[in-house]
């Protein structure tokens, strides 16, 4: 019941024959691995290897054949962690071919990649990617001359429009048509001393014509304005407004319409169907499994909208830019500008920022930055401090205290990086590549909201209808028994010499129990938990808080671990339990700690 | 002098990657980004409080670097 991945264990004696695809980071790689096998792909797990990445079996010359998305490498003799899988799998797993993708317009130097492979002896094929951009650049490559001198066949093509793919698809298919054993890689590194930059010069002399004054292109017409000193910023805040406000206007009103859905199914089919079950029973389908199938579900607009949001600020080039403009500030705390959009996405919605900090390569990086996106305040908890602070504050100070929860939520992702930088020490340089800005096309932006939306799904749903019936069951047992009498309630009980220094009582504990699903419920949950209609919790909430306890009680709901489901996705994107349980109780402590600063120093300066 | 020390705008010759507190990581990286002997150079812009430095190396690659990795970069003379 634990683990509902769809993914598959693959032995490493395969009877189909299996292609890897190889490429610099930036070179359509993906683009082009999503074209030659379509929508079919989906994460393995190979023994030993912590990075995902995509796979999928397509049938060229009328047999299956495994094709592996591997991650983008600049150089198999480097140290980065994606290198270090690369390396691993060719030495580790039995190949037929590889498919070098690199970006034609920066052959000059992306040449490397394939006399590598060939020093190796293994046999690749080179497809010269975004012939389109090249032209545009006034490149000239003569492919059957390079293919020569490399002595492996080489294919001009631009995978993102398609142009040139049936020349690259046949060439695959002739080295996969002659028989071949597979092999694994003996990674002996001198081989490569060979290849200095004389070599690059002699390959590609006569073979490639690179202009030597370039036409002005879109690129060094916009990067002046939006890489300025003075207005990059602003225009880059103003960016990450209206992502900020598409999301706010779009996502959340299609996250309220799937729930209006999942709600109108409950009531009209699920529910009828139910009803010769005992109540038990009942329950346990309605609010344990459909809850948590509601939960996933409701997930799925966002993710969409996030997704495709995300597609077109990388591939237009932009992402990598804001890395440039933020990195003054973001350096000192361990992070790059990339993490600091993923923490502003994750305002709208922790789980798809989790998602998106996949674009950073770098272990550490990727592990603090996911360390500090929970503390964003998200869409759900909002819902809960507006309703709360509404029942206890007079209008005009609710707004303020508002406020003041998202400026503890800054300060919070500040200082946790501040801390851990030194524990998630990024080694990698920060040398990042700032490719030209490209339009990204509708059929890549659909592609990816759908292919993560669906990665989404395969990985998360077992564990957090999972997480669900267990939270449902600590709630609902022993049978009949309500509120506090509940396994839930007497965690509560049990858990008052902790609580009660915070100012929160069993009550609320309880439902910061049920916040553990979903912050969302939260809200419903008082009414169950107080035995009043939702109106009336609301009344509730203002004669039996104090505004100390219901601040307190705000803060700890934003800093303690927002939601099964970002739970979930911190461990599918580290695939590491301990980082995950780290961040959990990191979260659980430093709530608890801020809460009590709060409460106790409240209630010293006289505050009640 | 490195790359931290060239003019922006100006186009310089690279002399060679020093191994800095990288070690040969980051030289490796560089080199495969294009960063090789004699390859021309240039900064495009530098950004403000110590912030990353904007380079384009041959014709068609750009690159977002942090001073302190631009220090290893060592360029050749005025030519």
């Amino acid at each position: 019941m634990t683990c509902h991945t769809v993914s598959t264990d693959i032995d490493t004696t395969q009877a189909v024959k299996r292609v890897v695809l190889v490429g610099m980071p930036n070179t359509g790689k993906s683009t082009f691995f999503n074209r030659i096998t379509g929508a079919s792909a989906f994460v393995g797990n190979w023994p030993g290897i912590t990075v995902s990445f995509l796979q999928a079996q397509v049938k060229i010359n009328g047999e299956p054949t495994e094709f592996v998305d591997l991650p983008g490498i600049y150089d198999l003799t480097g140290f980065s962690d994606d290198e270090k899988v690369v390396k691993l799998f060719l030495e580790r797993f039995p190949i037929d071919l590889a498919v070098i993708v690199l970006n034609a317009s920066q052959i000059d130097r992306q040449i490397r990649l394939p006399l590598q492979f060939k020093a190796l002896g293994i046999p690749s094929v080179v497809i010269l990617n975004m012939a389109d951009e090249a032209e545009r650049f006034g490149i000239k490559i003569l492919a059957d001359e390079l293919a020569q001198r490399l002595e492996m066949p080489v294919a001009l093509m631009s995978a993102k429009y398609g142009r040139g793919y049936m020349r690259a698809y046949q060439a695959i298919c002739k080295c996969l048509a002659s028989p071949s054993a597979p092999q694994t890689t003996v990674l002996e590194l001198s081989v490569f001393e060979a290849i200095a930059p004389e070599t690059l010069e002699e390959i590609l002399t006569g073979a490639v014509f690179m202009p030597s004054q370039l036409a002005i292109t879109l690129t060094q017409r916009l990067d002046p304005i939006l890489l300025h000193p003075i207005f990059g910023l602003p225009l880059f805040f103003l960016g990450m407004f209206s992502v900020f406000w598409l999301i706010w206007q779009v996502g959340l009103p299609a996250q309220g319409l799937m729930n209006d859905l999942t709600g109108w199914l409950q009531t009209t089919i699920i529910e009828p169907l139910a009803q010769p079950l005992p109540t038990l029973l009942q329950s346990f389908l309605l609010d344990g499994i459909w809850g948590g199938l509601s939960t996933v579900a409701s997930f799925v607009p966002l993710l969409v909208l996030f997704f495709m949001i995300m597609a077109i600020l990388e591939d237009s080039g932009y992402l990598s830019r804001s890395a440039y403009l933020m990195d003054a500030f973001m350096a000192r705390l361990g992070l790059d500008g990339r993490s600091f959009v993923m923490q502003m996405m994750g305002f709208g919605c922790n789980v798809p920022a989790l998602m998106g900090t996949r674009v950073m390569r770098s272990r550490a990086l990727r592990w603090l930055t996911m360390l500090v996106i929970p503390f964003s305040l998200c869409s759900a908890r909002l819902q809960v401090f507006v309703f709360i602070l509404a029942a206890v504050f007079p209008s005009s100070q609710g707004a303020i205290a508002l406020f003041s929860l998202y400026i503890l939520s800054f300060a919070s992702a500040i200082l946790t990086a501040f801390f851990f930088q030194g524990v998630f020490k990024n080694d990698e340089p920060f040398v990042l590549e700032l490719p030209p800005y490209r339009f990204p096309t509708i059929q890549q932006v659909f592609l990816r909201g759908w292919g993560e939306v669906k990665l989404f799904l395969s990985r998360a749903s077992g564990f957090i209808v999972f997480g669900c019936v267990a939270i449902w069951t600590i709630t609902h047992i022993p049978i009949g028994a309500t509120g506090l009498d509940t396994w839930g309630g007497q965690i509560g009980q049990f858990l008052q010499p902790v609580m009660r220094p915070i100012g929160i009582d069993p009550y609320l504990t309880l439902a910061l129990i049920f916040g553990v699903i979903a912050k969302e419920v939260v809200l419903g949950s008082l009414a169950v938990i107080y035995a009043v209609n939702a109106e009336a919790v609301s009344q509730y909430l203002t004669t039996t808080l104090t505004w100390t306890q219901a601040y307190s009680f705000c803060i700890f709901c934003l800093l303690y671990t927002p939601c099964l489901t970002t739970f979930v996705t911190v461990f599918n994107e580290s695939k590491s339990w301990k980082f995950t349980i780290f961040s959990l109780i990191y979260s659980f402590i430093f709530a608890w700690g801020c809460s009590f600063i709060f409460y106790q120093g409240a209630s010293l300066l006289g505050f009640s | 002098m490195t790359l931290l020390d060239l003019t922006v705008g100006k186009v310089a010759l690279v002399d060679q990657v020093a191994l800095g507190s990288h070690g040969q990581g980051l030289a490796t990286r560089l080199e495969a980004m294009g960063i090789i002997p004699n390859k021309p150079i240039r900064v495009l812009r530098k950004a403000w409080l110590g912030g990353p430095l904007h380079i384009q190396v041959g014709s068609t690659t750009e690159i977002a670097i942090r001073r302190q990795e631009a220090r290893n970069v060592l360029i050749q003379k005025h030519h």
